[in-house]
């Protein structure tokens, strides 16, 4: 198991230094200045900033030193802000969009488990059409659609909730749903699927023969083995959330990386952006090794067979 | 134990040629009729299809229908609200030309503008047709989505096919590949290459291919794995059958389905992300028009005539979800293992 | 002797894409207290579906009982509630199946599957309730059941899967203990000790079993009584000696020829010609008709009722009728005779 999850890490410190160079070598080739107002900037003004910025120096020495410094946690320095630390950015705005992602993926989750099971166990009634209609229109608006409707109406019309900004628990809630419609949507047409094939099983069968009660079947023996898969679709969640976040972010005003990195693209803040990503695809990797390895844990199966991988 | 008469003749023996009870009655339809067959009764789908042929018609003559161009600007008639002959009339639709204030008032934009034209659907702050901009839009979002699709499906089909069939280190060698670029989130790619190539149809097709095949992919490779070592293949081949009737009679039908599954769902994806990208900044550059567009550029007025919002909306959402219910029905329909 | 399942004139049909399966077309059969019935047939026989119909496992979404009696202890089991049945469930009837490698819940210990009966059957606490399913683990030879009560099914090998199988449904005694094939998935060497282990049990315990098989060879082995199904009904029910011995219908001739035996050397196996029925057009006449080699006319017009040849062997054959003509069963089975009559003799 050990081995295994050595092995793991390694790779995915190469993807990373991988993304991490290939997004270096990207940004040297984008054509036009990094620097805003840069038609205003008279050339030595220009000059300056690139060599403040180290933009004069050869590309290897500028991919070294930016690879030492990622190393060391260093992102470089924003030029959308003068003096302000990529980094320094990225863990000031991380605290709203760690909140709403968390917030996000635990109501939807936990409601898409709760409707998928339903669907299952009320296969072919008002109720799971009624949960599969949802999972459809949940999978299918786009997040910042159903973001602005709910604004609009909700929150501009009825004025139930706040409408924007990042001030309160109360201020979370719209923002929370639109960013887990996809979360619950998914989650529900998973969980009725593997439901509905772990209640066909033997297994299950068998526990009717032993004269288990609808609950014990459904709760006890079925929910946790259709349980397991669901594991494999929270890498596509969490990406769905980091897309999410970006446009619910910037819909709803809120200070969080999302509506950082979209501001940055919007003045082409090279180090915000680059940093940024790189925060996204490492989160990515790791919430990939974490599933894998999480997938051992709640699979006896797996659990105990990984030692011999 | 009942001892009715039976006549005597009724005992005399009938000749049985048992293999007359081989004979299979019902008859055999082949993979496409059977599928066909399924998709027919799932009623959503059915629907799905309609709506989206509708749609599609109307991406490709909706923008001609009113004469205005989608990029004709006129801006003493912006920001009008939807108004339709006859249906004016009918209060409770929302095509009477009236928009409500913030102190809860309506009037009636187009008399306020002394405006007679009607604009079915309104129009935006330069005062463009939104009606031509709806349907141009949606013209240039799917043909995004088709073109994206087709690309990945290509690439994809061609990768899967050849790291399955020639096996060996070949294989092992293009599916590391596929397991770097798996790593990497494709929303991550797909922002740096728009930064890169400059917004514009092309790059946004091209950035959503970059990494988008990769599903495909692996999608193809499995199936072809999965077929190659299936016993009726293998049952084929000891029979005599030669490859290129194995590949066809048997590996096309059964790769046709999930490719087929896998490019139904590449297109609303495809569309999400365009979408997606006009929202967050990276989308097509005026004049240019798609549903992405049309959504930010009604989000950023929203509150003052949430038509220009709603109505892309609701068309993107249609098409996303008629997207959906067509491939979730393709797919319940061609992959036989989830038949009851 | 006692009765202690009755099958009445029972009907189950399956509603498909392609219409009603009439699977099960009028069985009759009882089981008497502490004895074995075997029920043998080829695959779509509807075995199986007549005893999960007894357990009222068949899929509700599909199936219907569309007519017929199944009494246990003077209820109608047919009738019964969901909720009812789940009190008999496990421990009046249990149940044993096929596979035992899809049959136990792969997420749960295998000592919380048997105990989950126990306590919800026999009201025991916990402790008691894993100090009797220790013992039973003990009783069906799984050795270091302490141990193996903390296990999980994939830490088990396919005969001791089975034998937790048999554990699960023995754990409350149950009266009738319904086994659908329970050794088919497994290997030889492993199937007869299983089947000698299911001897024992019920001579301990004393209940009464329904053995399901496509297998004659098991069912000489373990059974009182035989029963041949063929097309969704019983075509022959007598005791071992008199099914084996002395069979009337074709198509128990046909089941008995093409059993291999020690002395079937050089002659070449039977195999019974065609396909069963198609259950969606049950033919009008006798299902069997189309393969049996005696067809009569009347075979084909209509169905034959049970012929009664003992006591306790029936066959639904028009064969039987004394109007037919007498027609001699094939060599194997002869033989089988004779050779059976002369062992008597020897006696």
């Amino acid at each position: 198991m050990a081995k295994y999850v050595t092995q793991r890490i390694i790779y995915m410190i190469i993807t990373l230094f991988l993304i991490a160079s290939f997004t270096f070598f990207l940004m040297k080739i984008i054509p036009g200045t990094p620097f805003t107002k840069a038609d205003k900037l008279s050339e030595t003004q220009l000059a300056i900033m690139k060599e403040k910025y180290g933009l004069d120096d050869p590309v290897p020495v500028q991919y070294a030193n930016y690879m030492m410094n990622l190393v060391k946690g260093d992102l470089g320095v924003s030029f959308q802000f003068d003096n302000v630390g990529v980094t320094e950015i990225i863990v000031k705005s991380f605290g709203p969009s760690a909140q709403l992602g968390f917030q996000a993926i635990i109501f939807g989750t936990i409601f898409g488990i709760i409707l998928g099971v339903l669907a299952a166990l009320k296969q072919n009634t008002w109720v799971d059409y009624g949960s599969t209609f949802i999972a459809v229109l949940g999978k299918s608006i786009p997040s910042f659609v159903f973001a602005g409707l709910m604004q609009y109406y909700l929150g501009v019309k009825l004025g139930w909730f706040p409408v924007a900004f990042w001030r309160g628990p109360e201020y979370t809630i719209l923002p929370t749903i639109a960013l887990a419609m996809f979360p619950l949507a998914t989650a529900a047409r998973f969980v009725r699927t593997e439901m509905i094939e772990v209640l066909e099983s033997d297994y299950i069968v068998l526990a009717k023969a032993k004269g288990a009660s609808w609950f014990d079947i459904a709760f006890k023996h079925a929910l946790r083995n259709a349980l397991i898969p669901v594991v494999t679709v929270l890498g596509p969640l969490v990406v769905s959330l980091m897309t999410g976040s970006l446009v619910i972010e910037k819909i709803f005003g809120i200070p969080g990386i999302g509506e950082q990195f979209v501001k940055s693209i919007q003045v082409n803040d090279y180090p915000v952006i680059m940093g940024t990503t790189l925060l996204f695809a490492a989160l990515f990797v790791v919430v990939i090794l974490i599933v894998d390895l999480l997938y051992g844990v709640i699979d006896p199966r797996i659990r105990l067979a990984g030692g011999k991988k | 134990m009942e001892n009715e008469k039976i006549p005597q003749e009724m005992f005399s023996p009938v000749e049985m040629d048992a293999t007359k009870s081989e004979q299979i009655s019902k008859p055999s339809l082949n993979y496409w009729q059977d599928a066909w067959l399924r998709v027919r009764k799932n009623k959503g789908a059915i629907v799905s299809i309609i709506i989206l042929a509708i749609l599609i018609i109307m991406a490709i003559v909706g923008p001609n229908i009113t004469g205005h161009g989608y990029a004709d600007q006129n801006l003493k008639h912006n920001n009008l609200p939807p108004r339709i002959p006859v249906l004016e009339n009918i209060s409770w639709l929302p095509f009477d030309g009236e928009l409500t204030r913030k102190n809860g008032d309506t009037y009636n934009a187009y008399k306020v503008k002394h405006v007679d034209e009607y604009y079915w659907l309104g129009t935006d702050s330069l005062g463009r047709d939104i009606f031509t901009r709806l349907w141009k839009g949606t013209q240039v979002s799917l043909y995004i989505a088709f073109l994206a699709a087709a690309i990945d499906m290509i690439i994809g089909v061609l990768y899967g096919a050849i790291s399955g069939f020639v096996g060996g280190r070949t294989d092992n060698f293009m599916q590391r590949i596929t397991e770097i670029l798996i790593g990497i989130p494709n929303l991550v790619v797909v922002i740096l290459m728009i930064i890169v190539l400059k917004p514009g149809i092309l790059s946004i097709t091209i950035a959503l291919t970059i990494t988008g095949w990769v599903g495909m992919a692996r999608v193809v490779r499995a199936q072809v794995l999965k077929l190659k070592s299936q016993e009726y293949v293998l049952a084929a081949r000891t029979l005599g059958l030669s490859n290129g009737k194995i590949i066809g009679k048997h590996l096309v039908p059964n790769l046709a389905g999930v490719i087929i599954i896998n490019t139904m769902f590449t297109i609303p994806n495809a569309i999400f992300f365009e979408a997606f990208l006009s929202f967050i900044g990276l989308g097509l550059q005026p004049p240019h028009a798609s549903l992405g567009t049309l959504i930010d550029d009604g989000f950023k007025v929203l509150q003052l005539y949430p038509y220009q919002m709603i109505i892309p909306a609701i068309v993107i959402s249609l098409i996303m979800i008629c997207f959906n219910m067509v491939a979730d029905g393709l797919r319940d329909a061609l992959d036989p293992k989830m038949r009851d | 002797m006692e009765k202690i399942l009755e099958v009445k004139d029972l009907h189950i049909s399956f509603h498909t894409f392609s219409g009603e399966v009439q699977a099960i077309r009028g069985v009759n059969f009882d089981l008497h207290k502490g004895e074995t019935l075997a029920i043998v047939g080829e695959s779509g026989s509807g075995k199986s579906v007549t005893s999960k119909a007894i357990m009222h496992l068949l899929p509700e979404s599909n199936s219907e009982i569309k007519q017929g009696q199944i009494l246990f202890e003077g209820k109608d089991l047919a009738k019964l509630s969901d909720k009812a049945m789940q009190k008999i469930r496990g421990k009046d009837i249990s149940m044993i199946f096929q596979d035992p490698m899809t049959s136990l819940n792969p997420t749960m210990k295998v000592g919380r599957q048997i105990i989950e009966p126990i306590m919800k059957h026999q009201k025991l606490s916990k402790g008691a309730a894993k100090k009797r399913a220790i013992e039973i683990l003990d009783l069906v030879g799984i050795p270091n059941p302490e141990v193996r009560f903390e296990q999980y099914p994939h830490q088990f090998s396919g005969g001791m899967r089975q034998r937790v199988v048999i554990a699960i449904a023995l754990a409350c005694n149950p009266k009738v203990l319904i086994a659908d094939e329970p050794t088919t998935a497994l290997d030889v060497t492993i199937q007869a000790q299983i089947l000698e282990l299911m001897k024992a049990l019920q001579k301990k315990i004393d209940t009464s079993i329904i053995f399901i098989t496509h297998d004659l060879g098991v069912v000489a082995n373990v059974a009182d009584r035989v029963a041949v199904m063929y097309g969704g009904k019983i075509v022959e029910v007598g005791t071992v000696d008199e099914v084996f011995y002395n069979p009337q219908h074709p198509y128990t001739w046909g089941l008995i020829s093409s059993m291999p035996t020690l002395d079937t050397e050089d002659e070449e196996l039977y195999a019974i010609p065609g396909t069963p029925p198609d259950l969606l057009h049950p033919p009008k006449g006798d299902a069997f008709a189309p393969r049996n080699r005696y067809a009569m006319k009347i075979d084909l017009e209509k169905q034959p009722p049970m012929f009664k040849v003992s006591d306790t062997h029936y066959a639904a054959t028009w064969l039987l009728h004394p109007e037919a003509p007498k027609v001699e069963p094939p060599e194997a089975v002869q033989k089988r005779k004779r050779q059976f009559l002369g062992l008597k003799e020897g006696n």
